[in-house]
């Protein structure tokens, strides 16, 4: 007995180089990447407090479940880790086993586009250090527009959009867009250009308020009444289906965030060069014309051994001019930190330059102060489920329920 | 050979001791050697089926947040009574049965075939109907997603579209999702029956049919009245298992709606377990749901363990 009990012991802390390990989870391997690249900058920059970043890569759901436990039961957290937002209210509930960031967050708060530290917040506290803006824009097919003879610079309004759509369908005979059935990259935006939301700021849900029974309609009508929309084929933008359908030049636009760009470069490479991106289009003439979509809030649980340098690293790596530059580069997301934006590093040609072409910020820097987030707390992973698997399919695809009977029923539920 | 001593010396040490000393060695006592024996499975068995039961029950009570427990009593199962856990319930039903339907006449009718000499063939297609026993469910469910795709050049809508139908979208109605689901699992677990049964066959006296075959028994009457009723205790085995295996389904749905499915199409039990317990991180109220799961199999194996006469005594 006992002989089997030798060989796996982990090796916490200071390491025999002087060098601090820390651990840290996510569930994309390319922030892992990131992580490393920036580790290593960290240590040139601070010589005398090197760290060892173990960066490990899990599948989405096997992370945040896994995160999840080692939270309640308190044991095995790691450092730092990855939280994607609609999973962060998950761990913002009772007492958040994470350590508050405002010490950071604040000194540089008005850098940033603010509402994306709020939507990582509780009870005034910043919790998570978001990744991008995620700023909706539409993303036009050039050579269909310009075949119908429509130019995406003349349209602001969504009056413009459709009348542009028309002549799209006319013309070609392909639609003007794609809508969403089991994703929310449509109807979620939409309502926040109206700065309207499926929670108010104070948590309560406002799903089935004027401004969405009023705008779930449009998207039907976009389908129905003016002909100019299809469902997305396979149900969302992220299936193989709509990826090989827009790529054969399927339909004029879609309406997805800017972390959108990496899933043109990867999946739909004969639209190289056809793409351009233009604000979305507005309400009315002067309003807003983006939201910040999606996300992925960065933490440092109370668990660590190491929480100052933990902290440190990320604030290194997510709030520093450096590390906003470095975002765009390695990952092509939309840095949060605006006053990078007009750096020349960001005109610097790589893959999303090739693509969209270089003026990608340019349209960006426009929206500066028109993006807006959705407010994130506690109903958001149930309400945006409901939103994901019945409400979309039961108002734009199965139409056994009018727009307004779906949010209605589905808001009711969740406030019960 | 350094390897072979070690492992061999230890028990060498015990005989040897055990001849001289036999009394107050643990192995060689007649009181406590059984103990010793079964230990390894009530260690395991308390550890890992007995504890966690007990603590579900008692979550089940619970609100639970991180760093904070309240007792709600009965608050959880209140949750339950809601339309989506009944379309969990219904599917979860729905797709139970067909799995019955489909599960246990084939792979019987399969294994009979498969156990005659006269098939040709028969080792090439025992081990070709087992293989997707062995694949991964997750990559079997990736080609599945790409056979049934929505566009019309999947293979699926391919094939249809040569019949004279027009092409589906899947994934999308309640009945095609269903459909879906109940081939894979079907795919699936056709070899495994298989199996089952066929070892149920080896097990049946080839005196059996010789003396029928004297009596003037066709192909039919031996199947019915000497293959079907020795074959019970398998079929009741077969049975409890899919039932089991239907209600606990998760994977057959995941697979293609990553849990997500429109108008919860593809939601079944434990996928509603899932969202509730891990998606929603609602711990109490999944381990709700998992209870109520475990009495619904329960109840619904007893009824059939006692409609098919198991709990007779003296029958076997």
């Amino acid at each position: 007995m006992g002989i089997m009990l030798a060989g796996c012991s982990s090796s916490e802390g200071s390491g025999s180089d002087g060098k601090v390990t820390l651990t840290l989870w996510t569930f994309v391997g390319q922030h892992a990447e990131f992580y490393q690249k920036m580790a290593k900058r960290w240590n040139q920059k601070h010589p005398n407090q090197k760290i060892e970043l173990k960066a490990e890569t899990y599948p989405y759901d096997n992370m945040h479940n896994k995160l999840m436990l080692s939270l309640y039961s308190k044991v095995g957290a790691p450092d730092i880790a990855d939280i994607e937002v609609s999973r962060f209210p998950n761990y913002l509930r009772g007492k958040p086993q994470l350590v508050p960031l405002n010490d950071m967050v604040e000194p540089v708060r008005d850098r940033f586009i603010e509402s994306r530290f709020d939507i990582y917040s509780k009870d005034g506290k910043y919790y998570g250090l978001p990744f991008h803006v995620g700023a909706t824009v539409m993303y036009y097919n050039k050579d269909i527009l310009d075949q119908a003879g429509d130019d995406p610079d003349q349209i602001e309004t969504w009056d413009d959009y459709v009348r542009a759509g028309k002549k799209v369908k006319e013309k070609t005979g392909k639609p003007m867009t794609t809508v969403e059935i089991t994703d929310v990259h449509n109807i979620w935006p939409t309502i926040i250009q109206q700065k309207s939301d499926f929670l108010d700021s104070n948590g309560r849900v406002t799903l089935d308020n004027r401004t969405n029974i009023r705008t779930l309609p449009f998207l039907r009508d976009m389908m129905d009444k003016h002909k100019i929309a299809i469902p997305a084929p396979g149900g969302s933008h992220h299936m193989e289906e709509y990826y090989g359908f827009m790529n054969q030049g399927g339909a004029a636009s879609v309406q997805m965030p800017m972390w959108y760009m990496s899933r043109f470069t990867d999946y739909m490479p004969d639209l190289k060069g056809k793409m351009v991106i233009r604000p979305m289009p507005a309400w009315e003439k002067g309003g807003l014309r983006s939201a910040g979509m999606g996300g992925t809030g960065t933490v440092v649980t109370n668990q660590s051994e190491h929480t100052r340098l933990a902290k440190e690293f990320i604030r290194f790596s997510k709030l520093s001019k450096e590390g906003n530059i470095e975002i765009w580069k390695s990952l092509g997301f939309d840095p949060p930190r605006w006053d990078v934006w007009s750096d020349p590093e960001l005109k610097a040609s790589n893959e999303y330059t090739d693509y969209f072409g270089r003026g990608i910020f340019d349209q960006l820097l426009r929206l500066k102060d028109e993006i807006r987030s959705p407010h994130i707390d506690e109903p958001t992973p149930r309400l945006s489920n409901r939103v994901k698997s019945n409400v979309l399919y039961e108002a734009l695809r199965r139409k056994n329920k009018s727009p307004e009977e779906a949010l209605k029923d589905a808001a009711e539920e969740i406030r019960e | 050979m350094k390897n072979n001593v070690s492992f061999t010396r230890p028990i060498q040490f015990l005989l040897q001791k055990g001849k001289g000393v036999r009394k107050g060695n643990l192995l060689f006592s007649k009181k406590y050697a059984p103990y010793l024996m079964v230990s390894p499975f009530i260690i395991f068995f308390v550890l890992f089926f007995l504890y966690p039961i007990i603590s579900t029950i008692h979550m089940s009570f619970l609100e639970i947040y991180p760093g904070e427990r309240t007792f709600v009593g009965l608050g959880n199962y209140y949750k339950l009574l809601n339309p989506h856990f009944y379309t969990a319930l219904y599917n979860s039903t729905i797709y139970t049965l067909w799995t019955l339907i489909i599960l246990i006449p084939v792979p019987m009718v399969l294994a009979v075939l498969l156990n005659s000499k006269i098939t040709p063939l028969r080792n090439v297609f025992r081990s070709a109907l087992f293989i997707p026993a062995l694949t991964s469910v997750i990559v079997a469910g990736v080609i599945f997603r790409l056979l049934f795709g929505e566009s019309e050049s999947s293979f699926a809508n391919a094939v249809i579209t040569q019949l004279g139908f027009s092409p589906q979208q899947w994934m999308m109605h309640h009945g095609t999702g269903m459909f879906l689901m109940v081939l894979l699992a079907s795919w699936r677990w056709m070899g495994v029956n298989i199996l089952y049964f066929l070892a149920g066959l080896q097990n049946i006296p080839q005196t059996l049919y010789e003396s029928a075959e004297m009596d003037g028994a066709g192909t039919v009457t031996k199947f019915f009245r000497i293959t079907l009723p020795l074959l019970k205790p398998v079929l009741v085995y077969v049975l409890t298992i899919s039932i089991y295996a239907g209600f606990r389904m998760f994977e057959e749905s995941y697979v293609f709606w990553q849990n997500h499915s429109p108008g919860n199409i593809g939601l079944t039990i434990t996928g509603y377990l899932y969202r509730q317990g891990f998606e929603n991180f609602d711990l109490g109220f999944g381990a709700a749901i998992g209870l109520v799961l475990l009495l619904i199999v329960l109840l619904l194996n007893l009824i059939q363990l006692k409609f098919f006469g198991v709990f007779r005594k003296g029958d076997e």
